[in-house]
C-alpha cells in the first residue's frame, strides 16, 4: 500500500530536511513560514533525532531578530544551526545576515517568500522579501515546487557546508508553502550520505572556544577595511561550482537531477522567458502548448539567484534566442527593472557571446505580487507579445493596469489542461472540515495509488464564518500546475447557503459534475437554486448530484462535520479510483488519522463513509429554470459608491476584476464599511424578552461583534415603530417617559451565544428561559431584521447625559467599532468595542499587526466606523514590531497641532475676544458634556476668525479641531507587547507623553495560530511550548509600575466589567502613560467560546488572573497608588485551568510533567497574591515634574 | 484463642472481609501498598469510565479540527501531541498495584457500549487483574424506558464480559429494582460470581447561586448500610454468589452486621478517607475483639446467621418492618 511518497505541504517537506540536519533551531512565528518552526519544536519536544542523532534544540526567540542573533551566536559556537522566516521577519534578519556571510559561515535560512508590508499588509506570496536581501552576502536558492523545497533544503545544507557561504533557501508563500503534493522524501541515509561531514567538523571548528581561542567582529579603519572585505571573494567564485557539484551528488543518489539554470523547451527556441519560483510551473506548461501549436519557445528556469553564475546562466540559452523576457515576482519603485530583469540584462551585457549577431531584446514584467494569480495562459500573452514589432520593455502581467497602462491583456481561453487530469474544486466553510477532508484525498491517492495528487486550499480573511476553496488535481504524471483551477471536472458545495454569495459553478467544464449538499432532496432542490446557477446547470449540461449530509452527519453523531460525507460522495462520483478501492482507502485512512483519537471517533467516521453513498441522489434536471432564487447582492444599493464599485467587488469574490484605477493611490481606505456587508453567519440569534430584562447591559458589551445593543430614547418614537417592536417603557409618570430596547442585528451577530450566556434575568417559572435566548435564526430572522431596521433610525442618546462609567450607560452609547470578522465570541473585540463607545469620537489607534489587526483592517471592510456627524476612529497599522513608537510618533504629531493651536489662539486672543479665548484657557475636557462645549467653542471660535483677516488666522480655522482632545490608543496583543515591541513599549511607557496602550492579551500569538509568547502561563501548552510552558508568565504591569509614572491596570471584563470600564476612564483621563493589559479568551485556549466570559469570573477567582489598578495620581494624592480589585484566591487554579485544553492537553499527555507544572503554576498564584496584597499597602511619591 | 478472619470472595481467599473499595485512596500505587499494610484484604482500584474516555477523545476530536484549516495564518491552534486518552493510564497503575501488593487488586469498570465493556474488562485481566467488578451504572429518563429492557441490557453485558473473561465478576448495582431478588439471580444467571451491594448513586445537587445542577460528592453515613442490610439477608440464601456489603460500613458494629447477615467481605472507602488508612487495623483489631467476645470461632461461623431463613425474625425484613417504625414514631410510649 504504503508506496514510499508522501503527501506534504512545502513546508513540512522543508522542515523534514532542516530538522534533520541542524543541532539549533531558533524560531519566531510569522505567516506562511511559521509551520516550519512548529514542526520542529513538535518533532523536538516528541524527542525525535537528527541524523547525527540528537534531538535538535529548538529555541523560540521575541523577534526574528532575535532569532537571527540567536542564529549567528550559535553559529559561532559551532553548531549546525538554521532559522524559517518570511516577509517582515526576514527584514528584521538582515544585519545579522551580514555579518554570519561577512563572516564566512555555512547555514541556511529558510524562508517562504512573501509580500513585505507596503500600502497595505499581504500575508501572500512574491518575492519582495528575498530580494531585499540580495545584496547580504547570502547565496539565494530557489525552490519552484514542493519536491524542490524538500530537495533544495537538502542541497543548500549540504553546500552551504562545502562553500561556507551561508544559504538563504526559498519557496512561494502558500502556493508552495501550503501546497500539499505528493513527493519522494528523503531518507536518513540519504541525508547523511550527502552532507560532507569533513565539512561539517570544519565548520565545528571554526567555533569559538577558550581551548583555541580566536576574536572574530573587530572593528576596522579606512587602511583595511576595504581589503579585508574582499578577501572572501574567492569562496563566492567557488560557490556556483560547489552548488552545482552537489546537485550532481544528489542526482546520483536521488536520481533527480538539478542545474543552477535550467532550459526547457525549444532547443531552436526564438524567444525564452527567464524566471524562479513557482510561477515555473505554470510558465513550462505554457511553453510546452506554445510549441505544440508550432511555436519556438523556452523557458530558463532560475535556481541559483546569488552568487549568480553568467556563464552556466548564458550556456542554457539557445543560439537562436532572439528576444527574452524576464519576469520578477516583486517591485522596485522608482528602479530601471526588477532584480532579475537588471541581472539578466547585465550576464547578457557581460557574456553574451561576442561572435554572435547581436544581443537579444530583453524586457521585464513584474507578476504574482501579493499571490495573485498566474497561469499559463498569462504567459503565452507575454511570449506573444514579445513577439510583436514593438514589446513593452516594462510591463506588468494578471492585473488591467489603467492607470500606468502596463499592463499585458491575456485570455485565459487560450491554454487548457490535459483532459487526463481529474480536477475538481469544493466549497466549504473553515469549520466543516472540507479542508481536512481535502488533505487527506490527496494523501489517499499521492500515497496509495501511482497517481499523482496535489492540493491547493484558498481562504477568505474573516475568523468567524469564514469560507473555504480547495483545489484539487489528480493526474498519472507530476503535477505542477501552480494555479487554481479553472475549469474544473468536478465541483462540489459543501454548504448551501453559500450559493447564493458564491458563483461556485465559475469553474465548472461544460459536461463536467456538480455534488450539493442540500437539505432538499433530489425532487426538491431545483427552484431553491439560485436561477443565475440553474441557468449555468443547464447550459454546461452538468451531472448533478445532492446528498444530505448534514442529516448523515447528525445520524452517525458527528453534528456539523460533513466532510466524511462529502469525501465518500467525491470519490463516488469522480472517479479518480474504482469507488470500492477508493472507499477502502478512505476507511483504511480513517483508522490512520483517527486512530490516535480512538475507537469511538474511528467507528462515527466510518458509519458516515457506509451511510453516504446510499444517500447520494442524482438530480433530474429540469429542461428550465424555475422559482424567484436569485445571487444575493454583495453589499445594499444604499451604500456609497466606493463602496459599491470596489467593496462589493471584493466581497463577492471579483476583486480580480478591479483594475488599478479602482484603488486608493496610499493604501488610505474610509472607514465603516463593515455595516454593509451582512454576512449572515449565525444559525441561532439571541431573540428579547422584554418582561424579565433588567437592562443591566451585559449582553451588548461582551457582544464581540456589537450585534446586540441597547439604546434607551423617547418613547414617543415608538409612534414610528413596527407593531411587533420590543421596548421597555419608564415610568408612566417620568418625564420625559423613554424606552429602553436590546435589540440584535440578526444578518450581523455570529451566533456565539456570549451575550445569552451573561444574562443574568432569569425567567422566575422557567430556570432555563433567560431575557435572551438563543433561537433558530430562521424562525426569526424576518421580525429582527425589521425591528433592527426601525431600531437602527432611532436616534442616539445624547452622549452627555449618559453615565458612561457604567455598564449600563456604557452601553447607551454608539460603538464604532461593529460587525468585525473575529471568531464568534472573541474575547479581543468587546474590549475595542468599549473602547469605541467611550473614546471612539475623538479616538486615534495605532494597531499592532496581528488579530486586531486582521479583523480590524483586513479588506474587504472594516469594522471601525463612524457616527451620524461623521467622526470616528481614525486607524493605522504600521508593523508588528514597531507600534508602541507608532503610536508615540502619532501623539508627538496631534500634541504639536494641539500647542500650535493653543499659541495661536493667545496670539489672537484679542481679535478673538478675551472672553472666548479664556473660556478656552480654562475649559475642562473630563467628561462627555466637557467636550460637548468644547466642540462648540470651536465651532464659535470658527466662526469669529471667519471675520479675522490675518493669516494665523486661516491657520487656526485649519487646526482648530485639535483643542478637543485626541485620544490616542496604542492596540496590540501580547506577542506584539510581552515580546517582539517590548523595547519600545518600555520607551514609549517611559516618555510620560499620553498615550494609552491597550494589550489584548491572550497569552499566545492568536493570528499566527496560538504560538506560545511571554504572556503564555506556566503549565500550559502552545505551539513553540509543545512540551508544556515551563517559565513563569511575565508580570509586564508590574515592570510598567516599577516606573512609578505609569498608570497601569489588568482588567478581565468577564471577570468584573465595571472596573475594566473604571480602567479605560482612568487610563483615558491619566495625562501621561497607559498600560492596560486586557484578558482576552481565545479560541486557542480551547475552551468553550460561549462561556468564556463567564470563565473568566472564575480566573480571577483563582487568582491567575488578578485584577489591579496603579493610579499615579492616587500617589500625589498621598493615597495607595495600588489597588488590588480582586479577592483572595478562592479556588485551586487546577480546577479552572483544567476547564481549558491548553492545560488539560499535558495532563492527557504527559501527566507528569502536567502535574508537576501545575504545581508550580499553583505556587505562582500564591506568591503573585502575597506579593500584591504587600503592594497593595506601599506608599509611593510621585516624583515626576510632569504632569 | 485465635480467630480465623479468612474469608472467601468472588473465589478469592482473603485473611479478612475487610475490603478497601473504589476511592482515591486506590487510585494510586503507592497509596494501595500502604493500604495492605494497613490492613486491607483486597483492595478495589477506581473505575475506569468508558465514557469518559470517550469523551476526552471527543474532546480532543473536537479541539483540533474547532477552527482548523479555517484561516490562512492559522491553519491549526494546538500543538499535535500524544495523547494518553485510552485506558493505557488505568492500566498501568493497575499492572503496577498488582505487581507491589500480594493481595487481590480488583479492577473496577463502568462502561458505555457493549464493545467497551468486554473490550476493557479484557484489558484489565490482560493486566492481571484478579477480578473485574462491573459498576453499571444506567438513568433511563425517558417515559418509554421499559424496567425489564433495562434490566435485561445488564444481564447481556454481564453475560458478554464473563463469558470473554476468566477471572470472576463481581457486579456493583444499586437497590432500586421492582424485585431485587428476581434480578439479582439473573445476574447470577448470567455469569455474575459476586454482588457488590449497593452502588451509591451519586445524585447531583443544585447550585442556588446559578440555578443549574452540579456534581455532588458526598459521603457514606452509617445510616445507608441499613439497605444493604435487609436485602443483603433476603438474598444470602437465594443466590450461589458472593456478596460484598458497602456503603455505610463504618465501625466494626456495621462489620458484623454485614457479615451476620451474610456479606463474604464488606469494603470502605468513606471511613478511610475521614479516618485514615490505618482506621483499618483498628476495624480488624476490633473485629477480632468482637468475635472473641461473643465466642465466635471464625468469619466464617458468623457469615450469614442472620439470613432471611436463619434470623430469629424474619418478618422483621419485611414490610411489616415499616409498618412498626411508623408506628413507634407515631404513637408515643
Amino acid at each position: 500500500m504504503d508506496n514510499g511518497y508522501v503527501t506534504v505541504d512545502g513546508n513540512e517537506a522543508t522542515a523534514r530536511v532542516a530538522f534533520s540536519t541542524n543541532e539549533v533551531i531558533a524560531i519566531y512565528p510569522i505567516t506562511p513560514s511559521s509551520t516550519m518552526g512548529e514542526l520542529a519544536d513538535a518533532w523536538a519536544a516528541a524527542g525525535q533525532s537528527n541524523v547525527f542523532d540528537v534531538i535538535p534544540q529548538v529555541v523560540q526567540m521575541q523577534s526574528e531578530g532575535g532569532a537571527a542573533g540567536a542564529l549567528h551566536g550559535s553559529l559561532q559556537g559551532g553548531a549546525l544551526s538554521t532559522t524559517f522566516t518570511a516577509s517582515q521577519g526576514l527584514l528584521l534578519m538582515i544585519p545579522n545576515m551580514f555579518k554570519i556571510a561577512g563572516e564566512l559561515t555555512s547555514a541556511v535560512i529558510h524562508v517562504a517568500a512573501r509580500s513585505l508590508a507596503t500600502h497595505a499588509l499581504s500575508i501572500f506570496g512574491d518575492h519582495s522579501d528575498v530580494m531585499s536581501v540580495r545584496s547580504t552576502g547570502f547565496a539565494l536558492l530557489s525552490s519552484a515546487s514542493v519536491q524542490e523545497a524538500h530537495d533544495f533544503a537538502m542541497i543548500s545544507q549540504s553546500a552551504t557546508l562545502r562553500a561556507r557561504v551561508p544559504f538563504l533557501h526559498f519557496f512561494d508563500g502558500f502556493r508552495t508553502s501550503h501546497e500539499v503534493n505528493k513527493i519522494e522524501p528523503l531518507s536518513d541515509d540519504d541525508i547523511r550520505s550527502l552532507l560532507d561531514m569533513e565539512s561539517v567538523w570544519a565548520h565545528r571548528n571554526r567555533s569559538l572556544d577558550p581551548d583555541r581561542p580566536v576574536l572574530r567582529g573587530t572593528a576596522q579603519n579606512p587602511d583595511v577595511f576595504f581589503q579585508a572585505r574582499e578577501a572572501a571573494n574567492p569562496f563566492y567564485d567557488a560557490a556556483c561550482d560547489i552548488v552545482q557539484q552537489e546537485m550532481d551528488r544528489f542526482a546520483e543518489r536521488t536520481g533527480r537531477q538539478y542545474k543552477l539554470f535550467e532550459y526547457v523547451g525549444a532547443p531552436d527556441a526564438d524567444r525564452v522567458i527567464v524566471m524562479m519560483g513557482s510561477g515555473i510551473g505554470a510558465a513550462e506548461e505554457a511553453v510546452e502548448a506554445m510549441n505544440q501549436a508550432g511555436e519556438k519557445v523556452g523557458l530558463l528556469k532560475v535556481r541559483l539567484f546569488r552568487p549568480f553564475d553568467v556563464t552556466r546562466f548564458l550556456a542554457e540559452f539557445p543560439k537562436t534566442t532572439r528576444r527574452v523576457v524576464v519576469l520578477d515576482r516583486t517591485k522596485e519603485p522608482g528602479a530601471i527593472g526588477e532584480p532579475l530583469y537588471q541581472d539578466v540584462i547585465t550576464a547578457i551585457a557581460e557574456g553574451w557571446d561576442p561572435q554572435a549577431e547581436r544581443t537579444p531584446l530583453v524586457t521585464g514584467g513584474r507578476y504574482g505580487l501579493g499571490s495573485k494569480e498566474f497561469t499559463p495562459a498569462m504567459v503565452i500573452a507575454v511570449l506573444d507579445h514579445l513577439a510583436t514589432d514593438n514589446p513593452k520593455r516594462h510591463f506588468t502581467i494578471g492585473i488591467h493596469d489603467d492607470v500606468s497602462l502596463t499592463s499585458l491583456p491575456w485570455d485565459e481561453e487560450r491554454f487548457n489542461e490535459p483532459d487526463d487530469v481529474t480536477r475538481a474544486v469544493f466549497y466549504g466553510l473553515g469549520s466543516d472540515g472540507t479542508v481536512g477532508a481535502n488533505k487527506n484525498s490527496v494523501k489517499i491517492v499521492g500515497e496509495n495509488t501511482p497517481l499523482y495528487a496535489q492540493g491547493y486550499f484558498v481562504y477568505d480573511s474573516r475568523k468567524a464564518g469564514s469560507t473555504t476553496v480547495s483545489h484539487l488535481r489528480f493526474s498519472p504524471r507530476p503535477i505542477n500546475s501552480t494555479y487554481l483551477i479553472r475549469k474544473a471536472s468536478f465541483v462540489a458545495c459543501h454548504q448551501f447557503e453559500l450559493l447564493r454569495r458564491m458563483d461556485v459553478l465559475e469553474t465548472a467544464e461544460p459536461n463536467g459534475t456538480f455534488l450539493l449538499n442540500s437539505p432538499f432532496s433530489a425532487d426538491e432542490v431545483w427552484d431553491h437554486l439560485p436561477v443565475e446557477m440553474q441557468k449555468q446547470i443547464l447550459d454546461k449540461n452538468l451531472d448533478f448530484y445532492v446528498i444530505d449530509a448534514a442529516k448523515i452527519a447528525r445520524d452517525v453523531n458527528m453534528a456539523g462535520r460533513i466532510n466524511v460525507v462529502m469525501q465518500t460522495c467525491f470519490f463516488a462520483l469522480a472517479k479518480v479510483l474504482p469507488i470500492d478501492e477508493a472507499i477502502e482507502q478512505i476507511k483504511t485512512a480513517i483508522e490512520k488519522t483517527y486512530g490516535k483519537r480512538g475507537p469511538a471517533v474511528v467507528e462515527k467516521n466510518l458509519n458516515a463513509v457506509s451511510a453516504s453513498v446510499a444517500a447520494l441522489q442524482q438530480v433530474t434536471v429540469p429542461a428550465s429554470t424555475e422559482g424567484d432564487q436569485h445571487m444575493l447582492q454583495p453589499v445594499p444599493d444604499f451604500a456609497p459608491d466606493f463602496v459599491k464599485r470596489v467593496t462589493g467587488m471584493i466581497i463577492s469574490g471579483k476583486g480580480d476584476l478591479l483594475p488599478v484605477s479602482a484603488f486608493p493611490v496610499d493604501g488610505t481606505f474610509p472607514t465603516g464599511t463593515a455595516t454593509y456587508e451582512k454576512r449572515n453567519i449565525a444559525d441561532m440569534i439571541p431573540v428579547w424578552d422584554p418582561d424579565i430584562c433588567i437592562e443591566c447591559g451585559l449582553c451588548a458589551l461582551v457582544c464581540p461583534h456589537a450585534a446586540i445593543r441597547t439604546k434607551r430614547f423617547d418613547a414617543a418614537e415608538l409612534a414610528n415603530a413596527p407593531e411587533n417592536f420590543l421596548a421597555r417603557l419608564s415610568k408612566p409618570n417620568s418625564e420625559p417617559q423613554t424606552a429602553l430596547t436590546v435589540q440584535v442585528t440578526p444578518e450581523d451577530c455570529t451566533g456565539c451565544g456570549v451575550c445569552v450566556n451573561v444574562c443574568p434575568a432569569k425567567s422566575k417559572e422557567v430556570v432555563k428561559h433567560k431575557s435572551i435566548d438563543m433561537m433558530p435564526k430562521a424562525d426569526h430572522f424576518d421580525v429582527e431584521k425589521e425591528r433592527y431596521e426601525f431600531f437602527a433610525t432611532i436616534p442616539d442618546v445624547d452622549r452627555s447625559t449618559v453615565k458612561s462609567n457604567t455598564v449600563k450607560g456604557s452601553q447607551l452609547m454608539l460603538p464604532l467599532f461593529e460587525f468585525s470578522g473575529a471568531c464568534a465570541g472573541c474575547g479581543e473585540t468587546p474590549y475595542l468595542k468599549l473602547l469605541s463607545q467611550l473614546f471612539g469620537d475623538r479616538m486615534v489607534v495605532a494597531n499592532a499587526t496581528g488579530c486586531s489587526s486582521i479583523y480590524g483592517g483586513n479588506l474587504p471592510t472594516t469594522p471601525w466606523s463612524t457616527n451620524a456627524e461623521g467622526r470616528g476612529p481614525a486607524w493605522s497599522n504600521s508593523l508588528f514590531e514597531d507600534n508602541a513608537e507608532f503610536g508615540l510618533g502619532i501623539r508627538l504629531a496631534i500634541d504639536g497641532k494641539r500647542d500650535r493651536a493653543n499659541h495661536l489662539l493667545s496670539e489672537l486672543s484679542e481679535e478673538i475676544g478675551l472672553e472666548l479665548a479664556t473660556e478656552f484657557l480654562y475649559a475642562t475636557q473630563n467628561n462627555e458634556q466637557d467636550i460637548l462645549s468644547q466642540r462648540g467653542r470651536i465651532a464659535r471660535l470658527k466662526e469669529v476668525l471667519r471675520s479675522v483677516d490675518d493669516p494665523d488666522a486661516r491657520e487656526l480655522e485649519r487646526i482648530a479641531d485639535s483643542l478637543v482632545d485626541r485620544s490616542m490608543w496604542i492596540i496590540g496583543g501580547d506577542g506584539w507587547a510581552y515580546d517582539i515591541d517590548f523595547g519600545g513599549v518600555d520607551h514609549v511607557l517611559s516618555t510620560g507623553r499620553n498615550v494609552n496602550l491597550l494589550v489584548l492579551d491572550t497569552g499566545v500569538y492568536s493570528n499566527t495560530g496560538g504560538q506560545a509568547s511571554k504572556a503564555t502561563p506556566r503549565a500550559a501548552t502552545a505551539k513553540f511550548a509543545a512540551f508544556g510552558r515551563e517559565a513563569h508568565r511575565k508580570d509586564m504591569g508590574q515592570m510598567a509600575i516599577a516606573y512609578g509614572s505609569v498608570y497601569v491596570a489588568q482588567i478581565a471584563m468577564g471577570a468584573n466589567p465595571a472596573q475594566a470600564i473604571k480602567a479605560f476612564h482612568e487610563a483615558e483621563s491619566f495625562p501621561g502613560p497607559s498600560l492596560i493589559l486586557a484578558y482576552s479568551h481565545c479560541i486557542a485556549h480551547g475552551i468553550d467560546m460561549t462561556s468564556a466570559m463567564s470563565h473568566q469570573k472564575d480566573l480571577v477567582k483563582s487568582g491567575f488572573w488578578p485584577l489591579y489598578r496603579y493610579d499615579p495620581r492616587n500617589a500625589r494624592k498621598g493615597e495607595h497608588p495600588f489597588r488590588l480589585d480582586s479577592k483572595k484566591p478562592s479556588i485551586p487554579f487546577k480546577e479552572v485551568a483544567m476547564k481549558e485544553a491548553r492545560f488539560a492537553m499535558l495532563a492527557r499527555s504527559k501527566p507528569d510533567r502536567a502535574r508537576e507544572l501545575m504545581k508550580l503554576a499553583q505556587r505562582d498564584i500564591d506568591e503573585t497574591y502575597s506579593y500584591y496584597s504587600q503592594l497593595a499597602d506601599v506608599d509611593r511619591e510621585f516624583t515626576d515634574l510632569t504632569p | 484463642m485465635s480467630i480465623d478472619l479468612s474469608t472467601t470472595y468472588l473465589g478469592l481467599k482473603l485473611d479478612s472481609p475487610l475490603i478497601a473499595s473504589a476511592s482515591p485512596l486506590t487510585g494510586d500505587v503507592d497509596s494501595v501498598r500502604k493500604l495492605e499494610q494497613a490492613g486491607a484484604s483486597a483492595v478495589v482500584l477506581p473505575s475506569l469510565f468508558e465514557e469518559q474516555i470517550d469523551h476526552e477523545r471527543r474532546e480532543v476530536e473536537r479541539l483540533h479540527e474547532f477552527q482548523a484549516d479555517s484561516m490562512a495564518e492559522s491553519l491549526s491552534f494546538f500543538p499535535e501531541m500524544e495523547y494518553n486518552l485510552g485506558p493505557d493510564e488505568y492500566l498501568k497503575t493497575l499492572a503496577e498495584a498488582i505487581s507491589s501488593v500480594k493481595i487481590p487488586v480488583i479492577a473496577s469498570l463502568n462502561g458505555a457500549t457493549r464493545g467497551g465493556w468486554v473490550h476493557h474488562a479484557q484489558l484489565m485481566e490482560q493486566a492481571g487483574a484478579s477480578a473485574v467488578e462491573l459498576n453499571i451504572y444506567f438513568i433511563p429518563t425517558e417515559r418509554n424506558a421499559n424496567g425489564n429492557d433495562v434490566e435485561n441490557q445488564y444481564c447481556e453485558l454481564i453475560a458478554a464480559v464473563s463469558e470473554t473473561v476468566h477471572i470472576p465478576v463481581g457486579v456493583k448495582v444499586g437497590p432500586y429494582f421492582t424485585s431485587l431478588p428476581d434480578v439479582v439471580r439473573r445476574f447470577v444467571q448470567a455469569g455474575a460470581d459476586g454482588l457488590v451491594l449497593f452502588n451509591r448513586y451519586l445524585a447531583p445537587d443544585i447550585d442556588l447561586d446559578s440555578l443549574t445542577f452540579e456534581p455532588a460528592l458526598k459521603l457514606s453515613t452509617p445510616d445507608e448500610l441499613r439497605v444493604a442490610l435487609r436485602w443483603i439477608a433476603i438474598l444470602r440464601d437465594q443466590i450461589d454468589a458472593s456478596i460484598a456489603a458497602t456503603g455505610g460500613v463504618h465501625n466494626v458494629e456495621d462489620v458484623v452486621k454485614s457479615l451476620l447477615v451474610g456479606a463474604d467481605a464488606v469494603m470502605m472507602a468513606t471511613i478511610l478517607l475521614q479516618k485514615g488508612r490505618d482506621y483499618l487495623g483498628e476495624l480488624r483489631t476490633g473485629l477480632t475483639r468482637w468475635l472473641e467476645e461473643h465466642e465466635y470461632e471464625s468469619v466464617e461461623q458468623i457469615k450469614g446467621s442472620m439470613s432471611i431463613n436463619r434470623c430469629a425474625n424474619p418478618e422483621g425484613l419485611n414490610r411489616a418492618n415499616y409498618m412498626k417504625a411508623l408506628t413507634s414514631y407515631t404513637t408515643p410510649e
